[in-house]
């Protein structure tokens, strides 16, 4: 009987292999979708006691480098689409092209966050206790960046985490350990992106356009 | 003399009580018929089925019966729903509050309450209310979440910080109850008790009218001692030298202390009354700055009669 | 005479490095077993020291605050480092590939992770002893949570990594059940156990990713004051507890699912009979897994949430009893026309009957609103919830335990110190707890350091009792831990049960089965095929 390298003894078949490894992954990102899902629910209570207060409060951020951002993720969820299409392919080097480019697009969308970010911080447009900004009338507006840098902040940490996740899938397809045959961790990481791409596409609309 | 108490419940003292008991003993007795059930058939099986034999036997496949099934669905479901809509009926009647309930208002605060009354009168861990009267209380909360229950009234309402909350009961006898906290809240959580005492409508009024009036007649220190018990500054402060959550009362008086930002200064009157009215302004050293403020709450002559009450503790 | 199996997991291969980087899920399942074991101990010897201090209504052995930190800490080790994992992820771990016919879980580096993801967090968690004791209970409720000097930080982080291993553990117990059943194991040819262990998985990734975040905007608060649970900032504390409840009513059903799973097991096995009402029951455990995610609210009727969403909460709470007496009565049922034996883990079922049966019926007076706003609080609560957790889940849990011990070490222990540590603990349990009822009802407050006169004859004997249930537990310490090395060798299969897992040799081997394992008959066809007892 054949033994591929890459299957794991307590396994009949690849077959087997990849269809666990993918149940697992989705449930994996339902749970990410629940603790998002908590965040987003706090979001929506105090967003309902306070409309006034968060319609103001989001004038406070730039449309544009939203926007670019969403473009910038958008853009990386085609890139890791297109990397699984040419591992099925056998075709390694477009694979590590293409999920080169979605790494820059993430480090973009994370210097145009710094910046976002290192001007609130010197407004005072801070979470909680350190909320100094004195722009907005409205009662208890530090809630809104409360939930501004606790939900963008939790997507930053996965932007970083992916980040780190595709650079070791491109050390391996370089290795050359993934091809048509066995691309598991290739798709993997390309549903845990898409993910943090939706995500985000959840938040740009609930902070930077409040209507 | 405890009318209508049973072996689980203390008795029944509020207009609602009678009511909460009878669902009480209702779902305790079908509960209690249920269980009995399951333990007589259960020791019955394991009895008359008990292996007999050494020989191994295949047994009976029935796995399945559907008139069973239903019947052991249908039943408790029935049953819960009995439950579920009593218990509703009964709570809806304890949430609505009766137009002429005398109002009080209600503070909990680590680890005492205090209760503020129309007439100007505020006292601690005591409620006075007169019978068969609805009382309405408006509650609110200083610093954690607390919680009023009052076990012979079967009522309960958390405390919170940031609202109020309301709690209603009409007493049905005279007497002494039990006032606990049941929301934790600290390290003296089981001392934050009280009592609710129930007067005689004649007697209330006269009650009222007395405490409304100034005591200007007892003297200071005494005044003094009675303050001490009446606002429970014995939860945090011993009078014997023995270190609670604040400090001890013994021997501080014309002596200095040392406070958590290093400076001293000597405990005399206007110290005492700073640490009355301001008492994060000093705090002694290894002490938490937890004492809270009684601005507004004492007069200047019980003022006085505190920091008398203090210099006689050598 | 039963043999012991020379080549296996426990000895196959040697080195400490073979067991710190193992993927084989029952050594995992040991290294949990082991762990789980001795947060028991320090959990119950905390137990001992609390009912010790309310001998007396003043104060006897602790101070306030450190009795504080006791029940705090009681509570938490007992939750999270024991009962969470105790079933699923120490036994589970073990049984699920062998009940199912697999050669391993679905993802066994995953579940490695798992493990040391749990070491870690139970450090950070327990970190916080030496760093001044956390006081709040272990419901963390703000503004006291937000507010006290503990170290309440520590404490939320080890739950916050707890969290993952459990969601680890749930995904891959999916996985495993989805994609690793041996040809012929159909869905409702699964023993019931792996029923319990799915549904439980099912709710520990819905549930756990929300207490994950809620605790991280607990930290948070305490080290930034973010203002979400402060009311002095525009927030709401009452806002944490729905978080929490949220994650922590279906926890619950975390604990009692796989014990019900274990029941399932325990009383076909030594009554020879097949189970009664196989769907009934398996259904009834996805139905309260279900209903579990809509009652959270019933922790807070006193609270001030509105009189609908009271109602709401209430009559969704009486409906998720239904399924467990459901239960109750097809096994029962189970029972009737059996060849019923009384071994040590059929003791502890009969036990769980008993017990659970109790800490059902008494929630009835917990869903119903009206009685439930007397009882809030009180240590009817205590006494409820130690009948569902002890009486339920932790009977089972030693039921199990006594049930798979000599598949997991191939040794017996003595069948006469099990059966009398079993009543041990029962009459101890009882004794315990009972007159928590009555003083719940009578009006005594839980997390009472103190406690008036009129309460003081109950709570002596219920301190009684917990030197009886102490006794049990030790009994049982010595008696299995003398087993280790004198034991009677158990053989494939002492019971004479049909379980698949008893087909192969124990200690079991590393490989499980043979590559030649074929499906033969279902877990419970005790009405077809007779299975010999080795011992």
């Amino acid at each position: 009987m054949s033994h591929p390298a890459h299957l794991q003894h307590h396994f009949s078949d690849s077959e087997q292999q990849y269809e666990s490894s993918k149940l697992g992954m989705w449930l994996f990102l339902l749970t990410e979708v629940l603790m998002f899902g908590g965040l987003f629910c706090a979001y929506a209570i105090f967003r309902a006691w306070h409309p006034e207060m968060f319609y103001h409060a989001h004038k406070m951020l730039d449309v544009t480098m939203g926007t670019i951002n969403t473009v910038a993720l958008i853009t990386s969820s085609l890139t890791v689409a297109l990397a699984i299409y040419s591992i099925q392919n056998n075709r390694q080097k477009d694979t590590v092209r293409y999920l080169t480019i979605t790494i820059l697009l993430a480090v973009v969308f994370l210097v145009i966050k710094y910046f976002e970010y290192a001007h609130k911080i010197h407004l005072g447009q801070l979470p909680g206790k350190f909320y100094t900004y004195g722009g907005i009338e409205e009662a208890n507006p530090h809630l809104f960046f409360s939930m501004y840098f606790i939900m963008t902040g939790l997507h930053g940490i996965h932007v970083l985490g992916g980040i780190a996740v595709i650079s070791w899938v491109i050390v391996r397809t370089k290795r050359g350990e993934f091809s048509s045959d066995y691309y598991t961790p290739v798709e993997m990481v390309g549903l845990f992106w898409h993910l943090v791409d939706l995500i985000w596409i959840f938040l740009f609309p609930l902070f930077y356009l409040i209507g | 003399m405890d009318t209508n108490k049973t072996l689980m419940l203390p008795g029944a003292k509020s207009t609602i009580a009678g009511d909460v008991d009878s669902l009480f003993n209702f779902i305790l007795y079908t509960t209690g018929a249920i269980f009995i059930l399951v333990v007589v058939v259960m020791m019955y099986f394991a009895i008359r089925y008990r292996q007999r034999s050494g020989k191994a036997e295949v047994t009976s496949g029935r796995d399945y019966n559907h008139v069973l099934e239903v019947i052991w669905t249908v039943i408790p479901s029935i049953l819960v729903m009995v439950v579920f809509f009593w218990g509703f009926k009964v709570y809806m009647k304890m949430n609505i509050i009766p137009r002429d309930a005398i109002e009080i208002k209600v503070t909990g605060q680590k680890w005492f309450w205090t209760f503020d009354y129309d007439e100007g009168i505020n006292i601690v861990n005591e409620l006075v209310i007169p019978v068969d009267t609805p009382v309405k209380l408006l509650m609110s909360s200083q610093d954690v979440i607390h919680s009023f229950f009052v076990p012979s009234f079967r009522t309960k309402m958390d405390v919170l910080p940031n609202r109020y909350s309301l709690l209603w009961f009409e007493s049905t006898e005279v007497g002494e109850y039990d006032l606990f906290c049941t929301e934790y809240c600290g390290k003296g959580h089981s001392e934050m008790i009280g009592k609710v005492r129930v007067l005689p409508k004649v007697e209330y009024e006269k009650w009222l009218v007395e405490s409304a009036v100034e005591d200007t007649t007892t003297p200071l220190a005494e005044l003094g001692e009675q303050l001490f018990k009446k606002k429970a500054c014995f939860t945090c402060h011993s009078i014997d030298g023995s270190r609670l959550v604040g400090p001890s009362f013994k021997g501080i008086f014309g002596n200095p202390v040392k406070h958590n930002d290093g400076t001293t200064a000597t405990v005399d009157e206007n110290y005492i009354r700073e640490s009355l009215l301001d008492p994060q302004a000093k705090v002694v050293d290894g002490f938490a700055p937890v004492m809270p403020t009684y601005q507004g709450q004492l007069t200047d002559r019980e003022i006085d009669g505190i920091a008398a009450f203090i210099k006689t503790l050598k | 005479m039963g043999t012991y199996s020379e080549r296996n997991y426990l000895n196959t291969p040697t080195g400490i490095k073979s067991w710190l980087f193992t993927l084989d899920h029952k050594r995992i399942g040991l290294m949990y077993l082991f762990a789980i074991m001795t947060f028991l101990f320090v959990g119950g010897m905390i137990a001992l020291v609390i009912r010790l201090e309310l001998l007396n209504p003043g104060p006897d052995i602790v101070a306030a605050d450190i009795y504080n930190r006791l029940f705090t800490l009681h509570g938490a080790i007992m939750i999270f480092l024991f009962i969470i994992p105790s079933i699923p992820a120490a036994l589970g771990n073990i049984l699920l590939p062998l009940m199912i016919g697999a050669k391993d879980v679905a993802l066994p580096r995953l579940n490695l992770l798992s493990w040391y993801v749990f070491v870690a967090g139970a450090c950070i968690a327990m970190y916080s002893i030496i760093s001044g004791g956390v006081d709040t209970g272990w419901t963390f409720y703000t503004p006291y949570s937000s507010t006290t000097d503990s170290a309440v930080i520590s404490m939320t982080f080890g739950a916050f990594v707890l969290g993952f291993s459990s969601i680890f553990t749930g995904i891959n117990f999916i996985v495993t059940v989805h994609k690793l059943r041996m040809p012929g194991m159909t869905w409702f040819k699964m023993p019931l156990m792996v029923w319990g262990l799915y549904a439980t998985a099912v709710i520990q990734i819905l549930a756990t990713p929300v207490l994950a975040i809620t605790l991280v905007l607990l930290i948070l608060e305490r080290t930034w004051s973010i203002g979400i649970f402060d009311p002095m900032m525009g927030g709401d504390p009452v806002l944490f507890q729905h978080f929490f409840w949220f994650y922590s009513h279906p926890a619950v059903y975390i604990m009692i699912l796989p014990g019900m799973g274990i029941i399932s097991e325990l009383i076909t096995t030594f009554s020879k009979k097949k189970i009664f009402g196989y769907k009934a029951i398996a259904f009834s455990s996805l139905g309260i897994a279900f209903l579990s995610f809509m009652v959270w609210g019933h922790h807070m009727f006193t609270s001030g949430q509105s009189e609908f969403s009271s109602m709401i909460f209430s009559v969704i709470t009486f409906l998720v009893g239904i399924p467990s007496g459901i239960k109750i009565f097809n096994w029962l049922a189970t029972m009737y026309k059996g060849r019923i034996t009384f071994e040590t883990p059929m003791l502890y079922a009969l036990i769980f009957l008993f017990t659970f049966s109790i800490g059902g019926l008494t929630g009835m007076f917990l869903g119903s609103i009206a009685t439930d706003i007397h009882l809030h609080d009180t240590y009817f609560v205590v006494a409820h919830f130690h009948y569902v957790m002890m009486g339920g889940t932790v009977m089972a849990f030693l039921g199990g335990l006594h049930y798979w011990w000599p598949k997991i070490w191939g040794r017996m222990y003595n069948e006469t110190h099990g059966r009398i540590s079993a009543i041990l603990v029962f009459v101890g349990f009882n004794m315990t707890f009972i007159p928590q009822f009555i003083l719940g009802s009578q009006g005594m407050p839980r997390r009472y350091y103190m406690y008036v006169e009129r309460f003081h004859t109950l709570n002596i004997v219920s301190t009684v009792g917990s030197w009886i249930l102490a006794a049990g537990f030790f009994l049982m310490l010595y008696y299995l831990v003398i087993s280790l090395f004198n034991g009677k060798p158990a053989g494939n299969n002492p019971w004479g049960s049909l379980g698949l897992e008893w087909s192969t040799p124990s200690p079991i081997p590393p490989e499980n089965f043979d590559d030649d394992l074929k499906f033969e008959h279902g877990p419970y066809d005790y009405d077809k095929v007779i299975a010999e007892k080795t011992i």
